[in-house]
C-alpha cells in the first residue's frame, strides 16, 4: 500500500495540481484567478508529460560513451510545444481581461452578467 | 510527386500567407491576399479530394523523417472531403467579407483581421490533413486561438465576455485532448493514427486507454459543442463578427465532429472497443437530448443569430446521433450531414449578416417587413431555412433521410421519433423568421435597400449548392461511402 502511494508519487502532484487548477476556473468569478487556475490546470498536465517520459535509472538522452539507458526525450518535447501554446493561450486570455475591464469597468463575472442584465 | 506536396501546400500556403497579410498595409490588399489564398486552397483541396476519391491514399513525411516516428499527412477520402468543405466555405466567405468588414472591423485592425481569419483556416485545415494525433492537437489550438481572437472582434463589449467564456471552455476541452493524447502515448509509445490502432488493439483492456479515451471524447466534445457541452457556442456565434460568425458556424464545430469520428474509428476502433464502453449509448442520449432541447431553446430567442446559434447545436445533435449509431447508414448520415449543414449554416448566417449590414442589428423586433425590402436576402433565409428543416429536394433533407433509415434500421423508434420531431421544432423556429421578415407590417418610413451584390452572391451561392445537393448527391454520398469503408464499418 504505501509502496503504491510513494511509487506514483508523480501521479499525485499531477492529480493534485489537476484538481486545484480545475477547481479554482470553475469556482472562481475573478477573471484573472480563473486564468491562474487554467494555467495551473494546464501545468499539471505538462509534468504529467514530463514524469511519463522518465525511466528509471536513465540517464540525459546524448549519443556518447557510457549512455545506453535514457530517459524517453520525446514527451519532454512535445511538451514544449504545449507550453507555447498555454503561453499564447495565457496572453490572449489577460489581454481580452483587459479589454473586459476597460468595456465593463469590472472583471468580476457576476457584476458583469447584472451589467448586461440590466441594458 | 506533386500530389505528396499537396497536403502539405494545403496548410503551408495560408500558414505563410498570414504573416503577410499581417504586415500589408490596412485596406483591402489583405483581403486581396485572403481571397488569393482561400481560393488557391479550394482547388488543392479539389485536386487532392479528386485523387484519393478512387481509394488512393496520399501519405507525405514531415522532413523526411518516416512515420510512425515523424509527423505523417495522411490523406483518405474522409480528411479529403473535410479539408474540401473547409477550403470551400471559406472560398465562398472570403468574397462576403470585404464589405461586412469595412463596415464591423475598424479600418486599422483589417490587415490583422485577415491575418488571424487566415490562420484559422491554417487550423482547421491542418486538423483535416494530419495524421498525428499530437500535431492535430497542436492545430486545433491554433484554429481555437484565432477564434477568440475573432469572436473578441465584434462591435459589442459582449463578444469580450463571448470570446473569454469560450477560451476558457476551449482550453479545457484542449487540455482534456491532451491529457488523453499523453496517456495513449504513455501506453503505446505512438502518436501517428494508424500505428496507434494497431498497437491499442493488444491493450484495450487496459485501464489508462479506458481513461485515456474518457478525456478524449469530453475534450472533442467541448469542441463540437455536443449538448450538454455547448455553453460557449451560442454567446459566440452572436456576438462574433457577421464573416466571422458564418464561417466558425459552417466549418469549426463539423470539424471537431470529424475529428470524433477519427479517434472513435481510426485510433480507437468501434466495434471492438467503443461498444465495449458507455460511450456509444451516450452519443445516443445527448444527441437526442440535444436535439429537442437546443430546438426548444433556439425557439424562445430574440436574437436572430443566437437562434441560430441554438440550432446549430441541434444539428451538431444528429451528427453525433450518427456517430453513436456507429453503423454504416449512421456514419453516412453525419459525414453527409457535415457538407450539408456547413451549406445550411453558411447561406443562414451570411444572410443574416446582409440583415446586420442594413439595419445594424440581429434583434428579431427589428426585422419587421424586412422580406418584403431585401427579397433575396429573405428568399436565402426562406430556402435556408426549407433545408434545415429537411424538405425534400433541399440538402437537409438527404442527411435526415440517412439518419432516419440508420435508426430505422436500429428499430429505435424513439429515436426515429426524436429526429422527426427535431425537424417540426425546426418548422416553429424558421417560421418565427420569416413571418416577422415578411408577414409583419413594414415600420413607417423606413427605407432598406437589398443587400449589396457581393454579399448576396456568395450567398446565393450556397443557397444554390442546397438545392443542388439536396437534388444531386453523388458527390456527397460517394464521399461517404468511402468514408464509411475506410473508417472500416461493416456495410
Amino acid at each position: 500500500m504505501m509502496e503504491f502511494i510513494l511509487g506514483h508519487y508523480n501521479y499525485w502532484i499531477v492529480i493534485f495540481l489537476m484538481m486545484l487548477g480545475f477547481y479554482t476556473v470553475i469556482s472562481r468569478g475573478n477573471m484573472v484567478k480563473k486564468i491562474v487556475g487554467l494555467n495551473i490546470f494546464q501545468v499539471s498536465v505538462f509534468l504529467l508529460y514530463i514524469s511519463i517520459g522518465n525511466v528509471s535509472g536513465g540517464t540525459t538522452p546524448i549519443i556518447a560513451e557510457g549512455f545506453t539507458r535514457y530517459s524517453n526525450p520525446l514527451p519532454h518535447v512535445l511538451i514544449l510545444t504545449a507550453i507555447v501554446v498555454g503561453v499564447a493561450t495565457t496572453a490572449l486570455g489577460l489581454a481580452l481581461v483587459v479589454r473586459i475591464k476597460e468595456a465593463y469597468g469590472t472583471i468580476e463575472e457576476d457584476e458583469i452578467h447584472d451589467q448586461d442584465q440590466s441594458l | 510527386m506533386i500530389e505528396q506536396q499537396l497536403s502539405l501546400l494545403l496548410v503551408a500556403v495560408p500558414l505563410l500567407a498570414a504573416p503577410v497579410a499581417s504586415i500589408l498595409p490596412n485596406g483591402r490588399l489583405p483581403w486581396l491576399l485572403a481571397l488569393v489564398v482561400s481560393w488557391l486552397c479550394l482547388a488543392m483541396a479539389i485536386w487532392q479530394f479528386i485523387i484519393v476519391l478512387d481509394g488512393h491514399i496520399i501519405s507525405y513525411e514531415l522532413g523526411g523523417w518516416s512515420p510512425p516516428w515523424g509527423i505523417e499527412y495522411r490523406i483518405d477520402a474522409v480528411n479529403a472531403f473535410v479539408a474540401l468543405i473547409v477550403a470551400g466555405i471559406a472560398a465562398v466567405t472570403m468574397p462576403y467579407a470585404l464589405r461586412s468588414v469595412e463596415q464591423e472591423i475598424p479600418k486599422k485592425q483589417s490587415s490583422l483581421f485577415y491575418a488571424t481569419l487566415l490562420l484559422f483556416l491554417v487550423g482547421l485545415l491542418g486538423i483535416a490533413q494530419t495524421g498525428d494525433v499530437f500535431n492535430l492537437f497542436v492545430f486545433l489550438e491554433i484554429s481555437s486561438l484565432s477564434s477568440y481572437v475573432l469572436i473578441g472582434m465584434g462591435r459589442q463589449r459582449r463578444a469580450l465576455t463571448a470570446a473569454y467564456q469560450y477560451l476558457i471552455m476551449g482550453t479545457i476541452g484542449a487540455t482534456f485532448l491532451l491529457i488523453g493524447i499523453g496517456l495513449l502515448y504513455a501506453e503505446t509509445g505512438s502518436l501517428n493514427m494508424v500505428d496507434l490502432h494497431a498497437r491499442l488493439e493488444n491493450a484495450l483492456d487496459n485501464r489508462t486507454v479506458h481513461t485515456a479515451f474518457a478525456f478524449i471524447v469530453i475534450g472533442i466534445g467541448l469542441k463540437l459543442a455536443m449538448f450538454p457541452l455547448h455553453q460557449w457556442l451560442p454567446n459566440a456565434y452572436t456576438y462574433a463578427p457577421s464573416v466571422v460568425t458564418v464561417f466558425l458556424a459552417a466549418t469549426a464545430t463539423k470539424v471537431a465532429v470529424y475529428v470524433m469520428l477519427r479517434m472513435m474509428f481510426t485510433v480507437f476502433s468501434f466495434s471492438g472497443f467503443v461498444r465495449g464502453t458507455p460511450a456509444d449509448e451516450m452519443f445516443l442520449i445527448l444527441g437526442t437530448a440535444g436535439i429537442i432541447a437546443a430546438s426548444i431553446y433556439a425557439i424562445y430567442q430574440r436574437d436572430a443569430k443566437r437562434l441560430l446559434a441554438f440550432s446549430s447545436v441541434a444539428q451538431v445533435g444528429y451528427m453525433v446521433l450518427g456517430i453513436g449509431f456507429g453503423t454504416a447508414l449512421g456514419l453516412t448520415a453525419t459525414v453527409v450531414h457535415i457538407f450539408n449543414h456547413a451549406l445550411m449554416k453558411g447561406a443562414l448566417f451570411m444572410a443574416l449578416g446582409a440583415i446586420v449590414y442594413r439595419i445594424g442589428s440581429s434583434q428579431i423586433d427589428k426585422f419587421d417587413g424586412l422580406g418584403r425590402q431585401m427579397p433575396w436576402t429573405f428568399g436565402a433565409i426562406f430556402i435556408g431555412g426549407l433545408s434545415l428543416i429537411g424538405i425534400p429536394g433541399t440538402a437537409g433533407f438527404i442527411s435526415k433521410w440517412y439518419l432516419v433509415l440508420a435508426a430505422l434500421e436500429q428499430q429505435s423508434w424513439f429515436i426515429t421519433a426524436t429526429i422527426l420531431l427535431g425537424s417540426l421544432l425546426a418548422v416553429v423556429y424558421v417560421w418565427k423568421l420569416v413571418e416577422v421578415l415578411f408577414f409583419r407590417e413594414t415600420s413607417k418610413n423606413s427605407k432598406i435597400k437589398e443587400a449589396p451584390l457581393s454579399l448576396l452572391i456568395p450567398m446565393w451561392l450556397l443557397v444554390l449548392a442546397n438545392i443542388y445537393f439536396g437534388i444531386d448527391t453523388r458527390l456527397t454520398i460517394n464521399a461517404a461511402k468511402a468514408a464509411v469503408q475506410l473508417l472500416g464499418v461493416a456495410p
